[in-house]
């Protein structure tokens, strides 16, 4: 079978569907620390602005590995796009 | 259309490529210069509205730095306000229509060399050699992940604020092409503001915390 542009542009374009299969563990992980967040703000409603803040920090640097996916999926896109 | 992951080429200077990012880039920098030659305008003792609110930002930004990095570190402030400043704007302008030039790899690659750099340089200028016999520790096994640890830092930096803004962007322009009218207004509220300010936040708190970290 013959290999051109077009089997480089089918496989990377599957390759961009399954890379964002890694969008499931930001998911859980920024889910898990919302509920913590939730939690806490339960025990002491008074130290809500903190919690708040703090929470959307370490949800934002969870979300670092989902993001590294994402930036895969886009140069495979690229390459689908130069190709077609 | 080539150069999507970066700003779109427009012209040559000298030999020197300008992409869309780096006027974009000239757009922000008037805008924040503009505003603070502004703000300098007749600085009164009792402050009107607008002092105060500049007033408001530089108090703020300060407290942040004393709370994060410790009140002698008050002059890490300058920097870090700027930095703070520029990536508010930066990742914002997508509202009035720009493509942010935060969505481009090489300009928050830069932004996390500076980091880099200045975490290594202020760890020497402390600590001399021990800042590298540091990366030994606790066991000599450690070296190789230690460095690994040390090169993901900007590494991570560079890709959270380029993959948050420029996924953002590329979601907008699909509501956008899909229905541009009134739809776009709520995605946009929370891509271009929240996540913007957000995104600047994490950086500006993340360097300060490394920089601390490596004065320790």
């Amino acid at each position: 079978m013959e290999h051109t542009a077009m089997t480089v542009a089918a496989f990377a374009a599957l390759g961009a569907g399954i890379a964002m299969i890694a969008g499931l563990g930001p998911g859980i992980g920024q889910g898990y620390a919302a509920g913590k967040g939730v939690e806490a703000v339960g025990r002491q409603p008074e130290a809500r602005g903190p919690i708040t803040l703090t929470m959307l920090l370490g949800q934002a640097v969870a979300e670092t590995t989902g993001i590294y996916a994402l930036v895969i999926a886009f140069i495979l896109i690229g390459i689908v796009y130069r190709v077609l | 259309m080539e150069r999507i992951l970066e700003g779109p080429a427009t012209f040559y200077i000298f030999g020197l490529l300008i992409s869309e990012t780096v006027i974009n880039t000239w757009i922000v920098m008037a805008l924040l210069i503009g505003f603070a030659l502004i703000a300098r305008r007749r600085l009164e003792m009792y402050p009107g509205k607008f002092q105060n609110f500049v007033e408001l930002i530089i108090e703020s930004i300060t407290n942040l730095v004393t709370s994060t990095m410790g009140e002698e570190r008050k002059g890490f402030a300058p920097y870090m306000g700027t930095l703070f400043l520029f990536l508010a704007v930066a990742n914002m302008s997508g509202i009035i229509g720009l493509r942010p030039p935060t969505a481009d790899i090489n300009l928050t690659a830069a932004l996390a060399l500076l980091t880099f750099s200045a975490i290594h340089y202020y760890g020497l200028k402390k600590k001399g050699f021990g800042h590298i016999k540091g990366l030994a520790e606790p066991l000599f096994l450690f070296l190789p992940l230690n460095i690994i640890g040390e090169l993901a830092k900007p590494v991570s930096l560079s890709m959270r604020l380029f993959g948050n803004i420029f996924g953002g962007a590329v979601i907008m322009a699909m509501i956008a092409g899909a229905v541009g009218i009134f739809v776009p207004v709520l995605p946009s509220l929370y891509f271009d503001l929240f996540a913007g300010v957000l995104q600047s936040f994490i950086f500006v708190m993340l360097t300060m915390v490394f920089i601390t970290l490596a004065l320790e």
